[in-house]
C-alpha cells in the first residue's frame, strides 16, 4: 500500500520566450527556491531532488542533472533524472510522488524546466534517425493528420479548436505567470493566423517557453511542518503504448484510456465530470481539448466537440468542469517543465492557491500529461481532502 | 519495507561497433534471455518496466522511444525511462514495487556509442557555459583525476596497469567480453600514453550493447519459484558539478551511498566497481575501505567492455549471478555517472 503523500509546496518561474537574465541553473533554482518559499522549507529540509526535462537535444546539455546539482542543493543527496518525452514533466512528478509513497525518503524536491530560447526544439525534433525514416515535421506535423481524423470521424466543425485557442488564452490573461497574455483574443484573431499544419493555425499552437516548475512533496507525518494547505496526492498513474502497431488508435490512444482508468479507480472516480472539480490536461494544439475530454472520459466518444462548444470546460463561462484555468500548455510551453506545471497548477486549485484563476471551492482535480506519438501518459488526480 | 529480489540477468556481447543493429535489435535478446530465466513470455508478464539510455550516443531526441518497440507493449503497460544508466531504472523499479504499485519489474538499459566519439559526446556533459565549450573530453579529465592521484603518491603508473592485467585476465572467463587475456606489466606500460598518464589500456574499451534484469517482491520470486538474490541495501549520491570543489581522489558519494545502503553489515566477497579508468578503480576501492578478502571485479569489469548505459546495471547482475550460483553469499555493486564519478550508486546483494 502506498504511503500517504501531499504536495505542500509549489513554485515556478515566470514563461517567456526568453529568459536572459538567467542560466540554466538559474532558472531550476529560481523554482526551486519559490518552492521551498511556499513550502516554508529550506535546502536541508530536502531528502533527494529529482528532476525531469524532455530530450537533451533542445539545450545540448547532455544529462544536464550533473550539471544543476549545485543549483539545486542537491550535493551529497540521491538526484534522479526522468526523461519520458512529452508527458515527462508529469512523469517526473510521479517519481518524485514514488520517492515518498514507497517510504523510502520523507520530503523531496523536484523540478522539471525546459530553456527553449537555448535551443531549437523543432530541429532537436526533427533531426534525421539513423535508423528509421524521419519527417522534418515537428509535432505540429505529427498530430495534424490524427486531429483531421478526429474532425472526419466526429463530424465536428471547423471551429471547435479556434474556440480552445481563445478560452485557454483568457485564462493564461489570468495566470500572471503564463507567457501569452492574449486579453483581448478574438475568434477571428484566431481564424485569421497563418495556417502551420491544416487544421491546426499558428494560434491555435503552443508557444515555444523558457521556464521551470518545482514541487515539493512531503510524506504525511511531515505535512503538518509546511505553513499552506497541502494537496494530497489520490492517484497515480502511467501507461505506454508503441508509437505504432498494427490496429493503433491514434486518436483515441488505449494508453490514454487505461491510465485515466487506473488513476480514477485509486480516486474513487466513477463519473470523471461529475466528481472532479477542474482539470489540466496537456493540449498543446487546441483541437487536443475535445480528443482528449473523450480519452478521460469526460464525454463520450464522437461527442467531446460538443461539450467544448457548450462552454462546460470555461471558467469564464462558469463550466461545470473547467479545463487549464491556467491558460495550459496554449498559453505557456517549457516542454520538459509543461506536464509537471498541469500537476502542479492541479494542486493549486485544490490547495485554494490558484489567484484570478482559482474555481471556486476545488477539491478534486485531475493533472494530465502525454508524450510521443500520444502514446506515454502520466495522470495524478489531487485533493483537498486527506484520503 | 518490502524485500526485494532479483531474478533474471543478462548482458549482450560487449561490441567495439554493433553495425546496422537498431535500438529493438540490441534489447530484444536480453529481454528474451531475462524472460527465458523466469519463464515470462514479454513485458505483459511484469507490473513495471524501466529503462536508461542517453540520447546523445544515438545522436536523436527520443532514442528511446524506439525501445518501446522491442517490449510487446500491447495492450499499453507501466513504463518509465531515466536518462541514466540503467542502474537508476533499476532504482526507479524499486520505489514502484515498496509503494505497493507493483510486484515485479523488468529493467534494461542500452547504448551504441561507436555512433559517434563517446569523449567528445560526454564533454557536452559539463557546465554549458564555461566548461562545454573548452570541450574538455572525458578522457582528460579523468587523465587529471590519475595526474592528482600519482602527485599524491596514491597510485602509480605500474599500480593502474596492474588494474588492467587482472582485469583482462578475470575477463577471460566472461563471455561477453570484448577485451581479455594475458597481459604483462612490462607489456601495458611500454605502449605510449594517449592523454598523459593514461595509456589506452588504462581507459574501459567502449562498447555498444544492452543488459536486462527482472526484479520482484520476494513472494513473487517464490510464487516463481526461480532462485533469486535479495537487494538488501542500494542507495546514490551525487557531488558537485565544480571539478576543482571536488577532491578528486577520493570518491566521497560513493562512501556515502555505501553506507547508507548498509554495505559495512557484512562481509563484502565480491565487488563489481565501474570504473571506467583504471586508477578510478583504485579510488573507488580506497572510498570502499575494500580489502584484500574481497574480489573486485572478477567479471573484468567494464574494462571487459563498457555498455554506456547498461554497465552500472550489469554490475548488479554480475553480483546477482554469483550469489545465486552459490559462489559467494553476499557482494557489492557500484555504478557510476558524470565526470570523475560525480554520481554514485552503491547496491548489496546477499543470498536469499
Amino acid at each position: 500500500m502506498a504511503k500517504l503523500a501531499a504536495v505542500v509546496g509549489i513554485g515556478q518561474t515566470h514563461y517567456k520566450t526568453r529568459r536572459v537574465d538567467v542560466s540554466i541553473a538559474g532558472l531550476v533554482r529560481e523554482a526551486a527556491v519559490n518552492a521551498l518559499e511556499d513550502a516554508g522549507l529550506g535546502w536541508d529540509d530536502i531528502e533527494a531532488v529529482i528532476i525531469g526535462k524532455a530530450p537533451d537535444m533542445f539545450e545540448g546539455v547532455v544529462m544536464p542533472e550533473s550539471y544543476l546539482t549545485d543549483a539545486l542543493g542537491c550535493n551529497g543527496k540521491p538526484m534522479l533524472r526522468v526523461h519520458t518525452a512529452g508527458s515527462v514533466g508529469g512523469s517526473t512528478a510521479l517519481v518524485a510522488a514514488s520517492h515518498v509513497q514507497s517510504g523510502m525518503f520523507k520530503r523531496v524536491l523536484t523540478v522539471t524546466f525546459e530553456k527553449q530560447s537555448e535551443s531549437n526544439a523543432m530541429w532537436a525534433l526533427s533531426t534525421p534517425q539513423p535508423f528509421s525514416v524521419h519527417l522534418n515535421a515537428g509535432a505540429g506535423g505529427y498530430f495534424a493528420p490524427i486531429i483531421r481524423e478526429y474532425m472526419r470521424r466526429s463530424g465536428a466543425p471547423y471551429d471547435v479548436g479556434i474556440r480552445v485557442a481563445v478560452k485557454d488564452r483568457l485564462n493564461g490573461a489570468r495566470n500572471p505567470l503564463a507567457h501569452l497574455q492574449l486579453p483581448n483574443i478574438t475568434a477571428q484573431e484566431v481564424e485569421d493566423s497563418m495556417m502551420l499544419w491544416d487544421p491546426i493555425r499558428f494560434l491555435e499552437a503552443c508557444p515555444s517557453s523558457d521556464g521551470a516548475c518545482a514541487m515539493v512533496i512531503a510524506a504525511e507525518e511531515l505535512v503538518s511542518q509546511s505553513p499552506r494547505p497541502p494537496a494530497w496526492i489520490r492517484g497515480v498513474a502511467m501507461r505506454s503504448e508503441p508509437t505504432m502497431y498494427a490496429g493503433r488508435e491514434e486518436v483515441n490512444p488505449q494508453a490514454g484510456r487505461d491510465c485515466a482508468a487506473d488513476v480514477y479507480r485509486q480516486a474513487g472516480i466513477t463519473d470523471p465530470r461529475k466528481q472532479l472539480d477542474c482539470a489540466e490536461v496537456y493540449v498543446p494544439f487546441s483541437w487536443y481539448e475535445p480528443m482528449w475530454l473523450e480519452n478521460l472520459g469526460f464525454a463520450a466518444e464522437g461527442e467531446g466537440w460538443r461539450m467544448t462548444m457548450s462552454g462546460a470546460t470555461s471558467l469564464d463561462e462558469g463550466g461545470d468542469i473547467p479545463w487549464n484555468c491556467s491558460g495550459g500548455v496554449l498559453s505557456s510551453n517549457p516542454i520538459g517543465a509543461s506536464g509537471m506545471i498541469r500537476f502542479a497548477e492541479a494542486a493549486r486549485q485544490v490547495r485554494g492557491d490558484a489567484g484570478a484563476h482559482q474555481v471556486e471551492g476545488a477539491k478534486l482535480a485531475l493533472g494530465h500529461a502525454y508524450g510521443g506519438g500520444a502514446q506515454f501518459f502520466a495522470m495524478w488526480v489531487v485533493g483537498a481532502e486527506k484520503p | 519495507m518490502k524485500e526485494i529480489a532479483v531474478v533474471a540477468f543478462s548482458q549482450s556481447d560487449c561490441l567495439a561497433q554493433a553495425g546496422a543493429a537498431n535500438e529493438v535489435e540490441l534489447i530484444m535478446p536480453q529481454l528474451q534471455a531475462v524472460f527465458g530465466q523466469v519463464g515470462l513470455n514479454n513485458a505483459q508478464d511484469v507490473d513495471f518496466v524501466c529503462s536508461g539510455s542517453c540520447d546523445y550516443l544515438q545522436g536523436a531526441a527520443f532514442a528511446f522511444v524506439a525501445g518501446v518497440d522491442a517490449l510487446g507493449a500491447v495492450p499499453p503497460i507501466k513504463e518509465s525511462h531515466v536518462e541514466m544508466d540503467a542502474a537508476w531504472a533499476l532504482y526507479e523499479a524499486i520505489l514502484k514495487i515498496r509503494m505497493g504499485h507493483a510486484e515485479s519489474a523488468l529493467i534494461y538499459g542500452f547504448g551504441k556509442s561507436s555512433s559517434g566519439e563517446l569523449p567528445i559526446v560526454l564533454s557536452q556533459q559539463l557546465d554549458p557555459y564555461y566548461l562545454a565549450p573548452l570541450w574538455l573530453d572525458s578522457v582528460s579529465l579523468a587523465a587529471m583525476q590519475a595526474r592528482l592521484l600519482l602527485d599524491r603518491g596514491l597510485a602509480t603508473e605500474r599500480t593502474m596497469a596492474e588494474v588492467v592485467v587482472r582485469a583482462r585476465r578475470n575477463a577471460i572467463g566472461n563471455p561477453h567480453a570484448q577485451v581479455s587475456g594475458e597481459f604483462s606489466l612490462a607489456e601495458l606500460l611500454a605502449a605510449d600514453t594517449v592523454v598523459s598518464p593514461l595509456r589506452q589500456s588504462d581507459c574501459a574499451p567502449v562498447a555498444d550493447g544492452a543488459a536486462a534484469m527482472i526484479i520482484c517482491s520476494v513472494e513473487k520470486a517464490r510464487e516463481w519459484g526461480v532462485p533469486y538474490a535479495l537487494l538488501s541495501g542500494i542507495d546514490h549520491r551525487i557531488e558537485t558539478h565544480n571539478l576543482g570543489m571536488r577532491d578528486l581522489t577520493d570518491s566521497v558519494s560513493t562512501r556515502q551511498a555505501a553506507t547508507a545502503a548498509g554495505a559495512g553489515r557484512g562481509p563484502v566477497e565480491v565487488a563489481e566497481l565501474y570504473a571506467p579508468f583504471s586508477h578510478q578503480e583504485i579510488i573507488l576501492t580506497r572510498a570502499l575501505g575494500l580489502g584484500n578478502d574481497t574480489l573486485v571485479n572478477p567479471s573484468g569489469g567494464v574494462m571487459a567492455g563498457n555498455l554506456m548505459m547498461a554497465s552500472g546495471l550489469s554490475r548488479i547482475g554480475e553480483v546477482f549471478r554469483r550469489i545465486v550460483s552459490g559462489d559467494i553469499a553476499r557482494g557489492l555493486a557500484h555504478a557510476t555517472a558524470g565526470p570523475c564519478l560525480q554520481h554514485n550508486l552503491v547496491a548489496v546483494l546477499e543470498s536469499a
